[in-house]
């Protein structure tokens, strides 16, 4: 007896839940050869805006837990992938076109790196902060905390392998993040965003949106609520081969900014505006690193006087 | 009757400094001429000339990047770091000896009063250079692995607040960390420097490892802009630090910004009253108030507000206005005509909006630039003067009920860069801290520095961190590939 497949739709992930986009629109995405995969969502710049309010309201709250309760947190992901890295193979080979062995290869380097990052979150304050010797009756000690918001734009390639590396140092340090995912394997993404969704960790901590980079990442860059950019999948935007036939046609925000032909040096000139940091794009997929995680972190410096006893 | 109010002048005399009546750029080790239009720099609390200044023009700034860039490949990059660090603690030294000269130099041409000047800016600029010296030859423990390397040239712009400090805050780490250095002073405020230009001749500092370039802000964005330059330190206003943020977009640049402020201090109805009256006073008034981290929005919980005002109002009828270089001066002149005009417009702006001003009661002398103590009350978050930075003595008096509120209105702000609370609650203190978005919080204290300890702000008061082990990796890379091998080759054999 045969059974006849049911299809998943692919929507966006944003504060927890998993909506279409306001748009309404979608895009096809295929596998290496050009055969139908699936719609996805072609997120907007509203769906942008909506994922950075929901960024920004789960921000607090995880910076606010400890470092212990967000290692644990990201190991679970880790564990929740294992159990479903056949899914993650069959994806991945479909949509990269790469064999078997390889999309297994990436997956586990996938997971291996969740575990990574999961082990930072309750040390990372150690090794980047110090207690400083000043010269007076001070105490005086330099800590790390999470900036803030961050967008990122994934990688293209190795689609979840990418997402590891560029969400797990955001998230580790208590970042909440808006992630664009590769815009022509955006299916690993969304199936991950399932996984975040059944690991605990809390609705708005990562906020994925599939479409058009070059559409969407123009207004994160420019947005005032959010205060880091990390730009790892963002060399070829504006480039001749950054197009996927899909962009750019039908955009539901054709307002003042030029989407649609920014590179990544634009997206950069306007994070200026205000005072984002900027983490610039990676060729392939960013080795794991704790400069990635400090990049997303500010040194807080508190003095406290001494009494004369 | 007399009071302790009433009292004989006791100026420092200028007799110590030996100035020339102009000063050209100095590159490459040797004092040359400009070609930009030269400008003077005067004395902001007589108007009176000091010296002509040579300005740099687009081929000057050429000039100093090459002689930077030979500096560090051909001589600096190739010295040992022990050998580094005893050119930096020569620096330490000199600047040691010529303490007085100095501050009354800063003094002269900045408008501080002469007790900060020679208790404060001086004593930091020589520990800041003893501290950075010792960091030459450890860079390994900078937190980059081993055999990390310098960036190469540093652009460095800084401002004219405190010019000598910020000039060894930027020197003295770059320095130690094996880059050269273009320096371009603030415009109104170039002498300190240019007589630093003759310690590093004293100190036989190779030619070319520091260059100091005057000029107004054209010579710095040229300096910043220039294509041979890997590494940018600013200190300067938020909307400058932005222009740099992106003209520097996609340069690959490593960049350092310390910006403007507009830091909340928070007093507790259980504060150490008598001190926080001072360390409110130290906050907004030390220096004219032109300090990018002073406490210049004063949160005071509501139940203690007419107490606090009322001690505030007699302790500022205390201080004395005038000549810098009295020593008996607590508030000295503001640094320019064009700063001056800008705090006059926000004060005017604060009472326009509906606060309640209320200005300390002192003689203005005739000549200069000068802004009597000034205090807002009845000031709510939406006024001008609770948001921009005045950089001034003006201080804007809000107030709160519960530590969440005091968070709140502290953190309604772009800026991040410091932030003061008074509490005799230790835990309350912490748990505070740990809210406020800023780079620098000082508890039960204000406007303490120290080159130990990073300094630096949240969101739009900039990024990277000055001083400590934070401000040295901030003037290095990791180590290259290749090297990193060989480090770990050479390694695996002992």
């Amino acid at each position: 007896m045969t059974h006849l497949t049911i299809p998943k739709t692919y929507k966006l992930y944003v504060g927890g839940k998993f909506p279409r986009s306001e748009s309404g629109r979608v895009y096809e995405v295929t596998t290496a050869k050009g055969a139908f995969l699936a719609n996805a969502a072609k997120a907007s710049r509203k769906d942008a805006r909506d994922a950075v309010v929901a960024a920004r309201a789960a921000q607090s709250g995880w910076a606010g837990a400890t470092g212990y309760n967000r290692g644990q947190v990201l190991y679970r992901v880790a564990e929740v992938l294992e159990g479903r890295r056949a899914q993650f193979i069959d994806e991945i080979v479909a949509s990269e076109g790469v064999s078997t062995a390889a999309a297994t290869a990436q997956v586990n380097e996938a997971i291996d790196t969740w575990v990574w990052y999961a082990g930072w979150a309750d040390k990372y304050v150690q090794v980047a902060g110090n207690g400083n010797g000043v010269s007076g009756p001070y105490f005086n000690l330099s800590t790390p905390e999470p900036t803030g918001v961050v967008a990122i734009i994934a990688p293209r390639e190795s689609s979840l392998l990418g997402l590891a590396s560029v969400i797990g140092p955001a998230v580790a340090t208590g970042n909440t993040v808006v992630v664009i995912a590769s815009e022509r394997a955006p299916l690993s993404a969304i199936s991950l965003a399932e996984v975040l969704a059944t690991s605990d960790v809390p609705g708005g901590v990562v906020n994925v949106l599939t479409g058009s980079a070059a559409e969407i990442a123009p207004w994160l860059a420019s947005h005032a609520d959010v205060n880091g950019l990390d730009l790892a999948g963002a060399g070829d935007l504006g480039s001749d081969s950054a197009g996927t036939g899909s962009a750019g046609t039908g955009s539901a925000s054709t307002g003042s900014a030029s989407t649609g032909e920014s590179t990544w040096v634009d997206l950069q000139i306007a994070a200026a505006e205000t005072l984002k940091r900027v983490l610039p794009p990676v060729s392939g997929i960013p080795s794991r690193s704790i400069d990635r995680m400090l990049a997303f972190t500010e040194t807080k410096t508190v003095w406290h006087t001494k009494a004369m006893i | 009757m007399t009071s302790f109010l009433d009292y004989a002048p006791a100026p420092e005399s200028t007799a110590i400094l030996a100035l020339k009546p102009s000063y050209g750029l100095f590159i490459n080790g040797e004092f040359v001429d400009g070609h930009g239009d030269g400008f003077t720099t005067i004395s902001p609390s007589t108007e009176k000339r000091i010296a002509d200044i040579a300005s740099a023009n687009s081929a000057d700034v050429d000039l100093a990047v090459a002689a930077a860039r030979r500096a560090h490949d051909r001589t600096w990059s190739k010295l040992s770091g022990a050998d580094r660090g005893k050119y930096l603690f020569r620096i330490a030294r000199l600047v040691q000896e010529r303490a007085r000269e100095l501050a009354v130099a800063e003094s002269l041409d900045n408008g501080k009063p002469i007790r900060e000047a020679r208790d404060v800016d001086v004593p930091l600029v020589a520990a800041w250079f003893f501290y950075y010296a010792g960091w030459a030859d450890k860079l390994d423990y900078a937190g980059l692995g081993t055999n990390p390397r310098s960036l190469g040239v540093a652009a460095q712009v800084i401002p004219w607040n405190f010019p000598l400090l910020m000039l060894a805050w930027k020197i003295a780490p770059a320095l130690a960390a094996g880059n050269t250095v273009v320096i371009k002073p603030a415009e109104t405020t170039p002498l300190t420097a240019l007589i630093f230009a003759e310690i590093l001749q004293q100190a036989d500092l190779p030619a070319g490892v520091v260059n100091i370039i005057t000029g107004a802000g054209e010579t710095g964005e040229l300096l910043v802009n220039h294509p041979d330059v890997d590494k940018v330190a600013f200190t300067g206003s938020t909307a400058v630090g932005k222009a740099i943020a992106r003209s520097t977009a996609g340069s690959g640049k490593k960049i350092t910004l310390e910006l403007g402020g507009k830091a909340a201090n928070i007093v507790f109805d259980d504060a150490p009253i008598d001190q926080a009256i001072e360390g409110i006073v130290n906050g907004i008034f030390f220096n004219q108030g032109h300090v990018c981290c002073a406490g210049s929005r004063l949160l005071v919980q509501e139940n203690i507000h007419d107490d606090v005002v009322e001690r505030l109002k007699a302790r500022l009828s205390t201080l004395r206005l005038g000549d810098p270089l009295d020593k008996n001066t607590d508030i000295g002149a503001i640094n320019s005509r064009e700063q001056l005009d800008r705090i006059r417009d926000l004060s005017d702006i604060g009472e326009s909006e509906g606060a309640d001003r209320w200005t300390a009661d002192c003689a203005i002398p005739e000549n200069g630039f000068w802004f009597a103590p000034t205090i807002f009350t009845n000031v709510s978050t939406s006024h001008r003067i609770a948001r921009d930075e005045v950089f001034g003595p003006v201080l804007s008096v809000l107030t709160f009920r519960t530590p969440a509120e005091a968070v709140a209105k502290a953190n309604n702000t772009p800026y991040g860069l410091s932030a003061g609370i008074w509490s005799s609650n230790g835990s309350r203190i912490l748990a505070v801290a740990d809210r406020l978005r800023a780079g620098v919080i000082w508890a039960n204290t204000f406007n303490q520095f120290d080159p130990a300890s990073p300094f630096g702000g949240y969101k739009e008061s900039g990024y990277g961190r000055e001083g400590g082990r934070h401000g040295l990796a901030a003037y290095l890379s990791e180590a290259a590939p290749a090297a990193r091998q060989a480090v770990t080759s050479k390694g695996a054999t002992k």
